[in-house]
């Protein structure tokens, strides 16, 4: 585990943090894991008894995004985050050091902390052309990325370049760029899918790693299942109109201005799973449905491709119920949209360039091969000992 | 002689590498060097023009927002669509406060800890810290006793061995100047910096749904739907009371905190503006419109060219003169590495001929950047900030020449210190303030048209791609907070043929062009004193002061040349 030099709620009380506001972070991380609130005990006593583990945040062919994402988390506050509760000893974006001086204190802290630190990886990595496409210190980015990730306790992939490559991998996908967990296989890795992640998710799995000792419990593609294991369209607050077949029929219109159901207007929220309705983004001021434009998907496989066109309707869609399983629409559902789409779309571009055997393979049982998970990542970091997982300690 | 290099450039968007020859305590020549590649028009190419927006803005997540803005509008453009006048108010109420945060994120978290030393806050008294916080600002947070905390969390941090952010910054470095107490009033103020920000971008999140990568925009329009009377409505009078508060904050915190600290801090480093001169052409596309984007004398941000530091003439701007080399960038060009095209014209084969990594220097004499070299009218241009406030004081805008006039008062400097590193520094200052003061202004006029039920958001007439021409062209500009921002589009049956960005960064830090003359980066450094070749913070001064955002400089690719074939797809 990690090294403890002090403790969280005292560093919290010097500044004035007091008791009763970290148990109500406590329990907003409780709520955001979708745990039952009689866990909050549990993730309270957990994090008073950590202390400060070590991240290292990489970014490779990257927007920063997810780097600006995190520096919008309000809980907690990112001034926690970086000052209390993590040491962040690398960070292109925001750390102090620059060149080689700041490359060589990163090699000493894996040196250090091999196998005790937390790798971030943000930003797709080029294969193509030996890794030209991205450089940082002379080195190519799957050069670093092997280097953090082999030595790391565990990977988080924030965003959906990290992830599954993202847009980077957009046909014709011209650097050859991949996720993490494809460039590097047989690390452990959580994926934290959209465009960008929402840090109140990343923290709530950092949390559970330190309450629990373990990943949180995965989906298919290493998602954890608390914040990608529903789908919008059933946490939608404009649900009830669209089972009322109210829908807005044109940006600005009256059902527009009512907040009627955007489905015609192109809204993957029936075939998109991740908790925006639920937590929100910015301290839960809004999310982009509520906000008036459809959901894109942001969170789902290799959206890019197989969501768009965004301004589509999706096909298949009136019929479909709250029966259907996350699961389900994580395979089958995204490559009856991919392959929907995929008559008058890019994405016949990357169905295209699927293997002849595999894909002969694959159209049968309608998953392309470019969407499927590479690697199993439900494995967690830790055995786990008689604690609870958001699984079973879900209310039903 | 020494050569040195620094990679990575941190504290910036993107990947950016700089070499330097350093002789005599003084850099005697420069080279910028992006480091990574994506190809986003390429990935543009065959998709619908009307989600182009969604692609584009990803180009960044910093200046996020601002590729969207530029993308629906060369869309429009091509399309030959007018959006209503809400769309143009929260259009530029998005980018507004876009600027505003992102400018005071730059100079606390990017570009601060290349002045101020977080270990000299240890020394300071927070006595005496109050007394100069309250001495230059009325700011609330300015007790002994708010400084102490936050000593002593620095202490906690130091004591602890775990520096987190500041584990390799260049502490103690001799040209580290200012005096402990001014060293803990800019930590205390990075800190709350950090809460600012994000409290003060819920105005995206109100308006599109998220910030970073709000999604909000339409071609023709804004999604925000309107309406006094529907609490469901995105803009309605209770949103509109939360978007009020917002700019409140902002614009406390702009005058009580960021311009009061820039001054402070400017004030102990007088000598840095006579370093980082650069080149001494200034462009600016204008932006803020308080009408039809053809019309740019309406524009908030004037329209212009400031030539050879000449402010007694602005030049008029004509888009047809905007041209890129690649002699010294990693692409090739049919008619040879010589020329240069305009992006309408321009053609770009990715061809990396730099040194195999791991590598310790880049063969400068070749190609040496993922960027390529814009010119306008064959000359090197500066884009940002300081073209800004410089093409606005030369037009004779009164608000922005009395802050200059006011700030250069207070300095006691005269107009020519503003072409400098500090300079830089201060005319960002300089316009956040004007930006934070119209904020209101384009809040007002948007409450008013939803008090008179005037709610139109978006003109769909064209929103059927089945209305469209066969073939449409059209260019969007904008001013992102880096600098002028110009994206190009092509449309043919229905889908985008063809996307060119050409962006501040690219303007700014792009290399040498087929003439040798240096990109803006490369000039700034020009002379940059250098006490430590082993830790060259004084190089990060220059180059910070431009706020560099890689990933928007390096992605141009004209699909019409590529040849897919040649990429080897793993």
């Amino acid at each position: 585990m990690f090294q403890f030099d002090t403790d969280l709620p005292s560093a919290l009380e010097r500044r004035g943090i007091s008791r009763r506001r970290f148990i109500g972070f406590c329990a907003a991380m409780t709520a955001t894991l979708a745990l039952p609130l009689r866990y909050a005990p549990r993730v309270q006593a957990a994090l008073e008894g950590a202390t400060r583990p070590i991240l290292l945040w990489r970014e490779f062919q990257d927007c920063a995004g997810n780097t600006e994402s995190m520096l919008r988390s309000s809980h907690p506050a990112i001034a926690d985050v970086v000052l209390e509760l993590f040491s962040m000893d690398y960070h292109e974006t925001i750390m102090a050091g620059a060149g080689k001086q700041a490359e060589d204190a990163l090699q000493k802290v894996i040196r250090e902390n091999k196998g005790q630190y937390i790798a971030v990886v943000e930003g797709s990595i080029p294969m193509a052309e030996g890794g030209v496409y991205c450089t940082i210190g002379g080195r190519t980015a799957l050069d670093l990325a092997k280097e953090l990730c082999t030595n790391a306790a565990a990977t988080i992939a924030v965003g959906a370049c990290a992830w599954d490559g993202g847009l980077v991998r957009g046909a014709p996908n011209p650097t050859g760029a991949v996720g993490v967990q494809e460039a590097v296989p047989g690390i452990k890795v959580v994926n934290l899918g959209g465009c960008p992640h929402n840090a109140a998710n990343t923290a709530a799995v950092l949390v559970h790693y330190l309450t629990f000792k373990e990943l949180p419990a995965l989906d298919e593609y290493g998602r954890p299942l608390f914040a990608y294991g529903d789908i919008i369209h059933d946490q939608c607050e404009r649900r009830a109109h669209y089972d009322a077949g109210q829908f807005v029929e044109e940006w600005g219109d009256e059902g527009h201005r009512k907040g009627w159901c955007l489905y015609k207007m192109g809204c993957k929220g029936p075939q998109a799973t991740y908790n925006c309705p639920r937590v929100g983004w910015n301290d839960g001021t809004s999310w982009p449905v509520k906000a008036g434009h459809g959901c894109i998907a942001c969170a789902s496989p290799r959206f890019w491709d197989t969501m768009t066109p965004f301004y589509n309707r999706l096909p298949g869609v009136p019929g479909f119920g709250v029966d259907v399983t996350a699961g389900e629409i994580g395979l089958g559902i995204t490559a009856a949209t991919a392959a929907a789409f995929g008559a008058h779309g890019v994405a016949s571009a990357v169905r295209a360039k699927l293997r002849p055997a595999d894909a002969a393979e694959k159209e049968r049982v309608g998953v392309p091969a470019e969407l499927e998970s590479p690697v199993d990542l439900s494995v967690p970091v830790q055995e786990a000992t008689g604690t609870p997982t958001p699984d079973d300690g879900r209310d039903a | 002689m020494t050569r040195i290099a620094i990679d990575p450039v941190t504290r910036i968007e993107g990947h950016l590498r700089l070499e330097a020859e350093v002789d005599g305590g003084a850099v005697t020549d420069a080279w910028s060097s992006g480091t990574m590649f994506r190809g986003i028009e390429l990935i543009l190419r065959h998709r619908d023009p009307r989600e182009a927006w969604i692609w584009a803005q990803r180009i960044c997540g910093v200046c996020t927002t601002v590729h969207a803005l530029a993308s629906v509008r060369a869309v429009e453009d091509a399309l030959g669509i007018e959006v209503p006048d809400n769309a143009r108010l929260i259009r530029n109420l998005i980018a507004g406060i876009q600027q505003v945060q992102d400018h005071v994120i730059h100079f606390y978290h990017l570009h601060a800890l290349d002045w101020v030393d977080v270990t000299g806050a240890l020394k300071a008294d927070p006595a005496k810290t109050a007394q100069l916080a309250q001495s230059i600002s009325d700011w609330p947070n300015s007790s002994p006793g708010h400084f102490k905390a936050v000593q002593d969390r620095v202490k906690a941090l130091v004591d602890s061995g775990q520096l987190s952010l500041f584990t390799s910054g260049y502490w103690g470095h001799p040209a580290y100047q200012l005096p402990p107490e001014a060293d803990l009033m800019a930590v205390a103020h990075y800190i709350e910096a950090l809460d600012w920000q994000r409290d003060v971008i819920r105005v995206h999140a109100v308006l599109g749904g998220k910030n970073p990568h709000p999604q909000t925009y339409l071609v023709g329009g804004m999604a925000t739907s309107m309406d006094p009377n529907e609490p469901d409505a995105t803009i309605n009078l209770e949103r509109i009371a939360f978007i009020a508060e917002r700019f409140r904050t902002a614009r406390a915190f702009v005058e009580q905190v960021y311009v009061p600290d820039v001054l402070a801090v400017a004030g102990f480093y007088p000598e840095w503006f006579g370093v980082g001169e650069g080149l001494g052409n200034f462009m600016v596309y204008g932006d803020g419109p308080a009408g039809s984007l053809k019309n740019p004398s309406t524009f908030f941000i004037p329209r212009g060219i400031v030539l050879n530091r000449d402010l007694s003439t602005v030049n008029p701007l004509d888009q047809q003169k905007v041209a890129e080399y690649v002699t010294h960038s990693w692409y090739d060009y049919g008619s040879g590495d010589q020329s240069s095209k305009h992006p309408w014209q321009g053609e770009t084969n990715p061809r990396y001929s730099g040194p195999r990594p791991p590598y310790d220097f880049l063969n400068t004499d070749q190609k040496y950047s993922w960027l390529k070299a814009p010119r306008y009218d064959n000359q090197p241009m500066e884009v940002g900030p300081l073209a800004r406030t410089l093409v606005a004081y030369a037009s004779g805008k009164p608000r922005v020449k009395d802050l200059v006039d006011a700030v250069l008062a207070k300095l006691n400097a005269k107009p020519e210190a503003l072409f400098s590193t500090l300079g830089r520094v201060a005319a960002r200052a300089i316009e956040t303030q004007v930006m934070v003061e119209q904020l209101d202004n384009w809040l007002n006029e948007l409450t008013d048209n939803l008090g008179h039920g005037k709610l139109q958001v978006h003109d769909g007439r064209l929103w059927d791609p089945d209305s469209w021409p066969k073939q449409a062209e059209g260019f969007g500009w904008h001013e992102a907070p880096r600098g002028s921002l110009g994206h190009w589009v092509q449309i043919e049956d229905k889908k985008i043929s063809n996307y060119q960005a050409v962006v501040p960064s690219t303007w700014n830090a792009g290399p040498r062009d087929a003439n040798g003359q240096r990109g803006a980066y490369e000039a700034a450094l020009i002379k940059t004193p250098v006490a430590d070749p082993e830790r060259p913070l004084e190089l990060l001064r220059t180059v910070h002061s431009f706020d560099p955002c890689l990933a928007c400089a390096v992605h141009v690719v004209d699909p019409r040349k590529r040849k897919l074939a040649e990429v080897q797809v793993l």
